[in-house]
């Protein structure tokens, strides 16, 4: 039992594995590959035996279950020790996690627990001679670190769209192996207490398409404000004018809304939005930047996109060098056209 | 409350960044506060304000930390030390927090520390869990907004920012929280501020005084590479009308096969 060298953490909230998980699994596959035997998955929860029957679908041949009803909401306390424990008693090379808030988190406490390193958001993975060679995007990403773990298990988070999902396979299964919990309820400091969930849509590091906007939303000369609102006020409203084209056309390419810190610094779009170095690393196959000049750090935050599509009225604006379709125009003209087009075209 | 703040400093986010000869460079671009870090001073000063006690603020790093720690002071936190040992120049993650944890253990009676997310030079994001870890103390990362912090009752309730939504949590304290942009615009620093902060002193720590020996490296970084050029050929579409654009654009992005 457990004597597989590569562990993968299955990541889930409430009952549903994040398909982050399944990437990990199809690394820890290849590694399985060079480090001879197979994958063990761990998946903690509580009422989550189906996301063992997804692991075994995805790739993993074992999986460690701790189901219990202290671990219902992830916890970082109970789960790390719950890893620790594990990890302890067997001798495993490498445990992967996806670089979810949960995974990264478990990653780096892992590490403390097992007195090893942590390489977290990692975006390329080599075995040479052995050893594990992990390239990382530094100052997000204008440079890339390569990165080694001295010490055993090497505990790596993989960033999510970075590596393929591996294919479904329905009839592969595996060994369960049940496990309790280590903490018992009164031993765990932490409580969670409520959760609500926020805007509903598809969240940016997952989405696939992103449409975002910069503070060129704000810029149409010709609408005119309801009469009583402040400068500000009827800036700010011009602005959710125009997010609300750049969101017409992300539903119809079924994508994420973004924007840019100016944006979101000018009071136009909540903070989760911010694409960018201070918001979030995003690498979707196509990325379309609506009135978005191109700061340094928002490049910093986007630049990996598959594809790179550029709206903006300023010729000169260094987004441009970026994208691989440029129009010179006004996004109040242009994106409900486009939103058009698209429907037509996709049948929407 | 006794409340402590980690900050480091780094380059500031509009800085062209680049590996020269193997050694990052950032031109002229200032050193500055974690961008992070400024929100986790925010949230440190609130907290002080509404409850009393005192904030003190520390930072890793060379000499030249010395000004983010002043920047601190001149915000309104009362303490500030540096730390810095030549043994810690190629410091990791674990570490680092090795470091902090005996910092703070040093300062005693710490009730709350508060990091921001993550550094914008490495971007782990390992620090805070790690630092709470070793410490034993219950961490609360990608806090949005304290809701309530009772010294008396020895709790503190938050929300986090998570993937799916908002989470509310309590820990008992002593307590690790990061935060994020979420828990509030960090203030500029006073005049006041800014003069008490000159005149400071701020004592320095070696890894003796915090009585730790030696710390083995875990991790090890053989190669800083420039990210690969990306090599796109710009194609402007230009057209008669907004919707001639949109119908030759709309067709040029269905060609990458990329939707």
């Amino acid at each position: 039992m457990m004597s597989n060298k590569i562990w993968v953490y299955i990541d889930q909230f409430k009952g549903r594995a994040l398909p982050i998980s399944w990437e990990a699994i199809g690394v820890g596959r290849t590694l399985a590959g060079q480090f001879g035997g197979g994958v063990t998955a761990l998946v903690f929860g509580h009422q989550v035996e189906a996301i063992a029957q997804e692991a075994f679908h995805y790739g993993a041949d074992e999986v460690y279950l701790a189901d219990d009803a202290t671990l219902s909401e992830y916890r970082p306390e109970p789960y790390t020790t719950l890893i620790a424990k594990l990890a302890g008693e067997s001798t495993p090379e490498v445990i992967l996690f996806p670089t979810t808030t949960r995974g990264r988190e478990l990653a780096a406490m892992s590490a403390i627990d097992l007195k090893t390193g942590v390489l977290p958001d990692v975006t390329a993975l080599n075995v040479q001679d052995g050893i594990i060679v992990v390239t990382r995007p530094v100052y997000a990403g204008k440079l890339l670190s390569k990165v080694q773990c001295k010490t055993r298990p090497q505990i790596i988070s993989l960033r999510g769209r970075a590596f393929p999902k591996p294919a479904l396979d329905p009839s592969r299964t595996g060994t369960i192996n049940r496990i309790g919990a280590v903490l018992a309820e009164s031993d765990i400091p932490t409580k969670v207490v409520d959760y609500a969930q926020v805007g509903g849509g598809v969240s940016l590091t997952d989405a696939s398409v992103i449409v975002s906007g910069g503070r060129g939303v704000a810029n149409n000369p010709s609408l005119v404000p309801p009469a009583g609102l402040g400068e500000k006020e009827a800036e700010i409203w011009k602005a959710q004018q125009g997010f609300k084209l750049v969101g017409g056309l992300a539903a119809v390419l079924g994508g994420a809304m973004g924007a840019s810190r100016a944006a979101v610094d000018a009071g136009y779009i909540p903070y989760p939005h911010q694409v960018g170095q201070t918001g979030k690393v995003v690498s979707p196959d196509l990325y379309i930047a609506c009135g978005i000049s191109g700061a340094i750090q928002h490049l910093a935050g986007m630049r990996t996109s598959k594809v790179i599509v550029a709206i903006n009225r300023d010729p000169e604006a260094p987004i441009f060098k970026l994208a691989r379709f440029g129009v010179v125009g006004d996004i109040y003209a242009i994106l409900p056209a486009l939103t058009e087009a698209f429907g037509k075209k996709l049948g929407k | 409350m006794k409340i402590v703040v980690c900050v480091k400093q780094v380059p500031d986010s509009a800085a062209k960044v680049v590996v020269e000869n193997g050694r990052v460079t950032w031109g002229d671009a200032p050193l500055v506060v974690n961008p992070w870090d400024e929100y986790a001073i925010e949230a440190a000063l609130t907290q002080k304000e509404a409850l009393g006690g005192d904030v003190t603020v520390i930072s890793m790093g060379g000499e030249s930390a010395r000004e983010v720690l002043k920047q601190a002071l001149a915000m309104g936190c009362g303490e500030a030390i540096l730390i810095s040992d030549p043994a810690l120049a190629q410091a990791d993650s674990q570490a680092t927090a090795r470091v902090l944890a005996a910092a703070v253990r040093k300062i005693s009676d710490v009730d709350l520390i508060f990091f921001g997310r993550q550094a914008i030079d490495d971007d782990a994001g390992v620090i805070p869990a790690q630092t709470a870890c070793l410490l034993g103390w219950p961490v609360l990362s990608l806090v949005s907004v304290i809701r309530s912090l009772d010294p008396g009752a020895r709790t503190v309730r938050v929300e986090r920012s998570i993937e799916e939504g908002r989470q509310v949590v309590e820990a008992r304290l002593p307590a690790v929280i990061s935060v994020v942009k979420d828990i509030g615009d960090p203030r500029y620093p006073s005049f006041m501020g800014i003069r008490k902060a000159s005149k400071a002193v701020i004592p320095a720590w070696t890894l003796t005084d915090l009585g730790l020996g030696a710390l083995d490296p875990v991790i090890s970084w053989p190669e800083l590479m420039n990210p690969p050029q990306r090599e796109v050929k710009t194609e402007m579409i230009t057209g008669d009308s907004p919707q001639e654009i949109a119908e030759k654009l709309a067709d040029k992005i269905l060609g990458e096969k990329v939707l």
